[in-house]
């Protein structure tokens, strides 16, 4: 049985449909990528999964460990084990980045019958996590995101995937405005989470990122559907080739 | 023709006139003849300005009919029981050393009240002092309240009789906080106090000091407060006002503020309970290169009304001030916020900024945001902006997307919001003690 399995997925964004069918299946120990053109409906997709109210389901399912997410809140979804890392991640003031992490940590563990940690555990841990991802611990005690720069604010993201350990990890673009450090940063915290038990799908518009993070599957979305799926040369060919040439053989095909 | 004891009980204006022919011969018989005048004149202003209606510009979004169509009594004494006793000591500031003065229904209780005070720093019922620095008070009380156009303030006046009463001399920095407390009980009719406060520090002084009002639940009464406050030249004074009346009280306060030159003078003002809440902070920058400052917060749920005027007058050159007022409202509650930037023709090289952040809960909810800038220099700075918004979906979902439920996610925001201002709480015991009461306040009202 997939860990996810996105069934004729149709989505509606403020009474657009966006998403026309999307079929994927993601098995445990997979690294998935997702690539397609601008405004394809790759976060509409991640967004769906990780139970955005805005989204509307209007037809097929999302199936995640066996079990409909469809009526699940975004907090169940996460408590499940579903994480993602937004490509816009959210400013919000007043709220330190390290309170936040924690309330975020411990109400995970409350839902799966586990002690909280105290601060001081919690403060051993977060440390420990933001070295791992060479964070400055200054940004722990900021406001969430407030003022963060463009990478900073990516490196969070992983940080909290980090911190939270997600059996289902979906990085929306988490590689763009990333400089190569950075980008070797997140590959390594991708990778450090890749075990025989999770799964990651990885929306990314560059292969450069893939260099890292070796996907066993490619898939190409365009206008609201999964127009193509292969192995990770797939990538290289869309690099080389962009997307134009899968429309034209749709065209043809129609 | 004798009354009957059936008569309707007088209301609005006129039980109040009628209750200053009664009490003034009290008033006269101890022995302080000089406010005798001043009483006489304040309630020949009230009787001619009377309740204001929503005619009156200041008063647009406040109505008053609910209070104009009550009978109050004199206030009733109290024993002080367990429950009163316990309800005022939760109050009470934890930081070590603080001076606290402790009124019960407008009643001095020396039991609740810790006043040693050394090197000269007084705290005392306002009455008691009358009595032996009669000079002192004479020169400031009532002479920075202004009775035009403020009739709760001539109403005060006219029933003037205790509150609380602080001199802080010349250099002395105290570290401790000073605070009074005004607590109100239940009583089989609802009653009104005046409570009148007198606070001074002297050149150079430093202090903080703490106003709180807090009525036990289901208690119906009036609260009609007026405080002097003169910041000498070069003092330094933070003010905190604190408003956790019953949730059926009236509370129509006002806080003169007067600030000689080189003065700083910060006022952080909470207004969470009521049913009908006013508060008029009025500063005058008075003297050159004062530093003034207003946070408040204000939290409105069911049907309550909170109301917060400001004004800020900027009477001499190279004063600066600083404004933020926030308010979170739920249910059915509506605020008004009117914050009055006033910069005479002289007040050049005068800095001021304004702003007013408003968090909407639910639809029912209402704020009525105003900003008043009279500016009659020319070289001068002055920047205002307000905001009215709702909880940021993105952001909740954001939380809610980590595994945070959403009551907790609101909770979390709604704390965000109001920390800008809380944060700027620099007593420590009440800054912790007010985190919570507004995490629990809308987690209570199933937000
Ligand atoms: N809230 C919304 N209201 C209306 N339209 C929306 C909304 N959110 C997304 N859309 C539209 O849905 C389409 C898909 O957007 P989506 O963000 O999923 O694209 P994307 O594939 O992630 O693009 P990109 O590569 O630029 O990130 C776009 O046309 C976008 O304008
Ligand atoms: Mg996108």
């Amino acid at each position: 049985m997939p860990l996810l399995e996105v069934k004729n997925l149709h989505v509606n964004v403020g009474g657009t449909e966006i998403l026309k069918g999307v079929d994927l299946a993601v098995n445990e120990g997979e690294i998935h990528a997702i690539m397609g053109p601008n405004g394809s409906g790759k976060s509409t997709l991640a967004q769906t999964i990780s139970g955005h109210p805005a989204f509307e389901v209007t037809d097929g399912d999302i199936v995640y460990g066996g079990e409909s997410l469809l009526g699940k809140k975004p907090e169940e979804r996460a408590c499940a084990g579903i994480f993602l890392a937004f490509q816009y991640p959210v400013e919000i003031p007043g709220i330190s980045n390290s309170l936040f992490m924690k309330s975020a940590l411990n109400a995970i563990r409350r839902s799966r019958g586990l002690q909280e940690l105290d601060a001081f555990e919690f403060l051993e841990l977060i440390k420990e996590k933001a070295n791992t991802v060479e964070m400055d611990e200054a940004l722990l005690s900021r406001s969430v995101n407030s003022g963060f720069s463009g990478g900073e604010k990516k490196r969070n993201e992983i940080l909290q995937m980090a911190v939270l350990e997600p059996r289902l990890g979906i990085l929306d673009e988490t590689d763009s405005g990333l400089d190569i450090d950075a980008l070797r940063i997140v590959a390594d915290g991708v990778n450090s989470l890749r075990a025989p038990h999770r799964a990651m799908i990885i929306v990314t518009h560059y292969q450069r990122l893939l260099n890292y993070i070796v996907p066993d599957f490619v898939h190409v979305l365009n206008g609201g559907r999964i127009v193509r799926s292969g192995g990770k040369e797939l990538a290289l060919e869309l690099e080389e080739k962009g997307y134009s040439w899968l429309e034209e053989e749709a065209l043809a095909r129609s | 023709m004798t009354a009957s004891p059936l008569t309707t009980p007088l209301v609005g204006k006129e039980q109040f006139l009628a209750e200053f022919e009664r009490a003034e011969s009290a008033f006269a018989d101890n022995g302080r003849g000089w406010l005798q005048p001043i009483r006489r004149e304040a309630i020949h202003r009230f009787a001619q300005m009377g309740f204001p209606t929503r005619r009156n510009e200041q008063w647009r979004h406040t109505n008053l009919a609910a209070l104009e169509s009550q009978a109050f009594r004199r206030a009733p004494d109290v024993s002080l029981n367990e429950e009163i006793v316990a309800f005022a000591r939760s109050f009470l500031l934890a930081e070590p050393g603080a001076l606290q003065i402790v009124f019960v229904n407008g009643n001095f209780a020396p039991e609740l009240s810790s006043l040693a005070a050394s090197d000269g720093v007084r705290v005392s019922p306002l009455a008691m002092a009358m009595l032996d620095e009669g000079e002192l008070i004479r020169r400031h009380l009532a002479r920075h309240a202004r009775l035009d156009e403020r009739p709760f303030v001539a109403l005060n006046t006219a029933f003037l009789r205790d509150g609380a009463f602080v001199h802080i001399p010349k250099e002395r920095r105290l570290d401790a906080p000073i605070h009074l407390l005004f607590v109100s009980t239940s009583a089989a009719e609802p009653f009104v106090t005046h409570p009148r406060n007198l606070l001074i520090a002297d050149e150079g002084a430093e202090a903080k000091i703490v106003e709180t009002y807090a009525g036990l639940s289901g208690a119906a009464y009036f609260t009609n407060a007026t405080t002097e406050l003169v910041v000498g030249p070069a003092a330094n004074v933070e003010h905190y006002k604190l408003q956790f009346e019953s949730p059926a009280a009236f509370h129509l306060a006002t806080i003169q503020v007067r600030q000689e030159r080189a003065s700083r003078f910060a006022s952080h003002t909470l207004s969470t309970g009521g049913l009908l809440a006013r508060n008029d902070i009025n500063v005058a920058l008075a003297g050159e290169g004062c530093e003034g400052a207003l946070h408040g917060l204000y939290l409105g749920a069911g049907k309550q009304h909170l109301d917060s005027h400001t004004l800020l007058e900027h009477a001499s050159p190279r004063c600066s001030s600083r404004e933020v007022y926030k308010g979170i409202l739920d249910g059915e509650s509506s605020a008004v916020f009117n914050g009055c930037i006033q910069v005479h023709p002289h007040a050049q090289k005068t800095d001021a900024l304004q702003s007013n952040k408003c968090l909407l809960l639910s639809d029912a909810a209402a704020i009525h945001t105003q900003p008043q800038l009279k500016i009659y220099a020319d070289d001068v700075k002055c920047t205002h902006g307000a905001s009215v918004g709702r909880l940021d979906q993105s952001a909740l979902h954001y939380l809610r997307s980590r595994g945070i439920a959403e009551a907790e996610a609101r909770a979390l925001m709604i704390y965000a919001f109001a920390n800008e201002v809380i944060d700027g709480f620099r007593i420590d015991s009440l800054r912790e003690r007010l985190g919570r009461r507004i995490v629990e306040r809308f987690q209570r009202n199933g937000v």
